[in-house]
C-alpha cells in the first residue's frame, strides 16, 4: 500500500519484542494492569525498572502538581486565575505517562493535563500565564514539543496523528502522544483520529484518562463498550486498560506503547482508569451529580498515598523528608505563580499580530481603528 | 506556452511544487489511483508515491485535523475535499484550530495548510454538490480564502497558496474546470494572494465577481458593449483578505457598482462589499450598489438550477438598473 521509502524503521523489526502488557491483558475481559496496590505493595514481576531516586522524584512531582492545583483553585476564587480544570486524583496518570517520553516526542493535550505538559518541558510559570488569560502562556519554549491546550473536546488527537505521520514520513525518531478523556471518545474526531492512525500505522499513542465523568455525565452514558481500551481493537491496533492511579503500571504500559511506536509498530491505546477527585472546572459543582461516598472510596485509592506507602515500606520515606519536600514544592509553585502574575498584560495590538505571518490590510485598518478609539477615550 | 484548462493548470501547480519541495504532501479521498474525482491530481501518486499522495479514509474533519499536525511538524499538506458540501464536517477543525494555531501559540506553531475545495453550481449534480458558502469562511479569522477564475490564476494562486506560511482555503470553480482554456507558462510562477485583478476597463459600472461568475459577467459585458455600456470588471481572486483598495479605486472611477455571487444573498460576501463601498466611497456613488446573487434557498436540483444561478442576463439587467437610477 505505502511506497518503499515509507518504512523508515523497518530495520528494528529484526529483534522480536515480546509484549509485556499489550495483547496480554485483554481489554475485552476488563483485565487491568495493576502493579502497585493501594496498600503500597508491589508486584515485583511486573515492576518497571525505575530507581528508588526516580520513584522519589515522581512522588515529589505528583505532590507539586497537587499543590499547584490547590493554589490555582485558591487564586481563581480570588479572581487572580481564570477558569481552571483541576487534576487532583489523576497525578499518577499524568506524571508516570510523561516519564515514558523522550524529549523529541510530541505531546498533544486537552485542558486537564497541565501536569504532563509541565513534565514535558513547559514551565509552570508559562502554564499559569495561560490560565491567567494570557496567550503568551501557549508560546511554548523553543524545542519543547508540546502543543497548546486544546479545548474543543476530542478535536486534538487528530493533530497528534498528523505530527506522527510527519515523523514517520521523515524517518525521525519521534512519536506523538495525545491525552483525552472518557467523554472525548464519543466525539467523531477521536474515531477519525484512531482510524487514520491505524490505516497509516503512525507512531502515535492515544492516552485516555478515564476519570469516570465528562463534567456530570458518567462513563456508562458515553459508551456501551465494556472498556474504552477495547475500542483500539476495532481500529486494528492494541489497547490496554491500566490502573491510572498506579505510577508503575501507567509508566510500564506507556513505555511499552512508546517503544512500540518508536520501533515502527504503529499506534496503541491506553485507558488509564482513574478518578477526578475535584470539580470539572472551577465553574462546576460536582455534588450535583455524584455521591460523597463514591468520592471517598476513590480517596482511598489516592495515587499519592499509594506511593507514600510504597516508599515507607522500602524505608525511602521519613516525616522530615516529606515536610521538606512539601515546603520546596510549595515554594516552587508560589514562585511560578508570582512570576506569572508579574507579567504585564500584552498590548492591544497583540490581538491582531498573530493571525498571519504578516499583518493583512484589513487587520491593519481594524487595529488602527481600535488604537484611535483608545486614544480618543484618553 | 500551451493552452491549458483550469484542471490541467492546477495539476501542473501541484506537480511543480511537489517536485521542488519534499514537504508538500497531498491528502484526500480518491486522489491517488483515481487522480481525484475531477482528475486534478492525476498521475501524481504514480510519480511521487503513496506516502506523498495519500488516498485516505472518508473523513473530512480527520484530514484537516491531521494536516494541522503535519503542518506544525513542518510539512506542507494540501488537502482535497471532494465537494464544498462535504467540507462542513471539517469546519470545527478549520474554525477552532486551523485559523487559530498561530494566534493561540503566539507564532510558535503555524499551519501552512492548503484545503482545495471544488465549489459552486452549474454542473447538474445531485444535492450537496453545488454549494458556494465562501462567506462563512471569509468570516473565519486566521484563514485566507482564494478563488481563481482562469487557468493562469489557478496555477499562480495555487503555487502562492502552497508557499504561504498560513492556511489557505482554495475554492475551485468546478463549472469551468474544463470550460476555459488559456495559454500559460510551463515554469512555476506565482500570482500574489490578496490582490484583485482588473479584468477589463470601462467607465460606466464596476462589476465585482469571482470564480465562475466572472465568465457570466464577461458575457454580460459583451451584450452591454453593444448598447454602448462599458464595464470595469474586477475579479477579486482572494476573498480573504479582500483587496478593498481595488474595489474603492474602481467605484471612485465609475460611481456605480454591481456585485455578483452565486452564494445565497443574505450575509453573502456581497453585503460586506457593499458595506466597504459605503464606508470608503459613498460620495462617489451615483446609485445604490446592486447585488446579483443566488437566493436564500437550498441550492436546487438540476431542473431548477438555471433559475438559481446568476447569469449574463440578470447581470446585464442589474447594470442597466444602476445606470438608470
Amino acid at each position: 500500500m505505502a511506497s518503499e521509502r515509507f518504512s523508515p524503521r523497518r530495520k528494528s523489526k529484526t529483534r522480536r519484542h515480546t509484549p509485556e502488557f499489550f495483547g496480554r491483558f485483554d481489554p475485552l475481559k476488563e483485565e487491568m494492569v495493576c502493579i502497585l496496590a493501594p496498600d503500597g505493595t508491589c508486584n515485583e514481576a511486573l515492576r518497571p525498572p525505575l530507581s528508588d531516586a526516580q520513584v522519589q522524584q515522581m512522588y515529589r512531582q505528583m505532590w507539586l502538581l497537587r499543590l499547584y492545583d490547590r493554589k490555582a483553585i485558591a487564586l481563581q476564587r480570588q479572581g487572580r486565575f481564570g477558569t481552571y480544570a483541576p487534576m487532583e486524583g489523576q497525578e499518577a496518570s499524568l506524571v508516570a505517562s510523561a516519564h515514558a517520553l523522550a524529549p523529541q516526542d510530541w505531546m498533544v493535550t486537552s485542558y486537564r493535563e497541565t501536569g504532563a505538559m509541565w513534565l514535558h518541558g513547559v514551565p509552570l510559570k508559562q502554564l499559569s500565564l495561560y490560565w491567567m488569560g494570557n496567550e503568551w502562556g501557549s508560546h511554548m519554549p523553543e524545542g519543547v514539543r508540546v502543543l497548546p491546550i486544546s479545548i474543543p473536546v476530542g478535536s486534538h488527537p487528530l493533530h497528534a496523528v498528523g505530527l506522527a505521520y510527519a515523523s514517520k514520513y521523515r524517518g525521525e525518531n519521534s512519536i506523538a502522544i495525545t491525552y483525552f478523556g472518557d467523554g472525548a471518545t464519543s466525539e467523531g474526531d477521536v474515531h477519525e483520529a484512531m482510524n487514520l492512525a491505524g490505516v497509516f500505522q503512525v507512531p502515535c499513542v492515544f492516552f485516555c484518562q478515564n476519570n469516570q465523568y465528562a463534567i456530570s455525565v458518567p462513563r456508562h452514558l458515553q459508551t456501551a463498550s465494556r472498556t474504552i481500551a477495547q475500542k483500539a481493537l476495532a481500529y486494528g491496533f492494541p489497547g490496554v486498560l491500566v490502573d491510572g492511579n498506579d505510577i508503575f503500571a501507567v509508566y510500564a504500559v506507556t513505555r511499552e506503547a512508546v517503544e512500540r511506536a518508536r520501533r515502527g509498530e504503529g499506534p496503541s491505546l491506553i485507558e488509564a482508569y482513574t478518578y477526578r477527585l475535584g470539580a470539572h472546572t472551577t465553574a462546576d459543582d460536582p455534588t450535583k451529580y455524584r455521591d460523597e461516598a463514591e468520592v471517598e472510596a476513590w480517596r482511598q485509592r489516592d495515587p499519592l498515598v499509594r506511593v507514600q506507602r510504597y516508599l515507607q515500606q522500602r524505608g525511602l520515606w521519613s516525616e522530615a523528608w516529606e515536610q521538606e519536600l512539601l515546603a520546596a514544592c510549595a515554594a516552587e509553585v508560589e514562585q511560578a505563580m508570582a512570576e506569572a502574575e508579574a507579567v504585564p498584560p500584552p498590548p492591544p495590538q497583540d490581538m491582531f499580530r498573530y493571525l498571519f505571518a504578516e499583518l493583512t490590510p484589513p487587520l491593519r485598518e481594524q487595529e488602527a481603528a481600535l488604537l484611535a478609539s483608545l486614544q480618543q477615550r484618553g | 506556452m500551451e493552452k491549458r484548462t483550469l484542471v490541467e493548470a492546477l495539476n501542473e501547480a501541484l506537480r511543480l511544487e511537489m517536485a521542488a519541495d519534499e514537504r508538500v504532501i497531498l491528502l484526500g479521498e480518491d486522489i491517488g489511483k483515481e487522480g481525484g474525482v475531477f482528475r486534478v491530481t492525476e498521475g501524481l501518486q504514480e510519480r511521487f508515491g503513496a506516502a506523498r499522495v495519500m488516498d485516505t479514509p472518508i473523513a473530512e474533519s480527520g484530514l484537516v485535523g491531521m494536516a494541522i499536525g503535519m503542518a506544525i511538524a513542518g510539512l506542507r499538506p494540501v488537502v482535497e475535499i471532494q465537494f464544498m458540501g462535504f467540507l462542513y464536517p471539517a469546519l470545527d477543525q478549520i474554525i477552532n484550530h486551523l485559523g487559530r494555531m498561530r494566534n493561540r501559540s503566539r507564532g510558535r506553531f503555524t499551519c501552512p495548510v492548503v484545503i482545495r475545495v471544488p465549489y459552486g453550481g452549474g454542473i447538474r449534480p445531485p444535492e450537496h454538490h453545488s454549494e458556494s458558502t465562501e462567506a462563512m469562511l471569509v468570516h473565519t479569522p486566521g484563514i485566507q480564502v482564494v478563488v481563481p477564475a482562469t487557468p493562469y490564476d489557478a496555477k499562480g494562486l495555487l503555487i502562492s497558496a502552497i508557499r504561504s506560511p498560513d492556511p489557505v482555503i482554495f475554492l475551485e470553480p468546478k463549472r469551468i474546470y474544463r470550460a476555459v482554456r488559456q495559454e500559460i507558462p510551463d515554469e512555476p510562477y506565482t500570482v500574489p494572494l490578496g490582490k484583485a485583478r482588473l479584468v477589463q476597463e470601462g467607465n460606466d459600472v464596476t462589476v465585482i465577481a469571482w470564480g465562475s461568475m466572472l465568465h457570466e459577467v464577461l458575457q454580460a459585458a459583451e451584450q452591454l458593449a453593444a448598447e454602448g455600456i462599458t464595464l470595469d470588471i474586477l475579479d477579486l481572486r482572494t476573498l480573504s483578505p479582500m483587496d478593498v483598495p481595488a474595489i474603492v479605486a474602481s467605484v471612485e472611477k465609475t460611481g456605480r457598482a454591481v456585485v455578483v455571487h452565486e452564494a445565497p444573498r443574505t450575509c453573502g460576501l456581497g453585503a460586506e462589499i457593499v458595506a466597504q463601498i459605503n464606508e470608503k466611497a459613498l460620495l462617489a456613488l451615483e446609485a445604490p450598489v446592486e447585488r446579483v446573487t443566488g437566493f436564500d434557498t437550498v441550492f436546487p436540483l438540476p431542473q431548477l438550477e438555471k433559475y438559481y444561478l446568476p447569469n449574463a442576463e440578470r447581470i446585464a439587467q442589474a447594470v442597466r438598473r444602476v445606470l438608470a437610477f
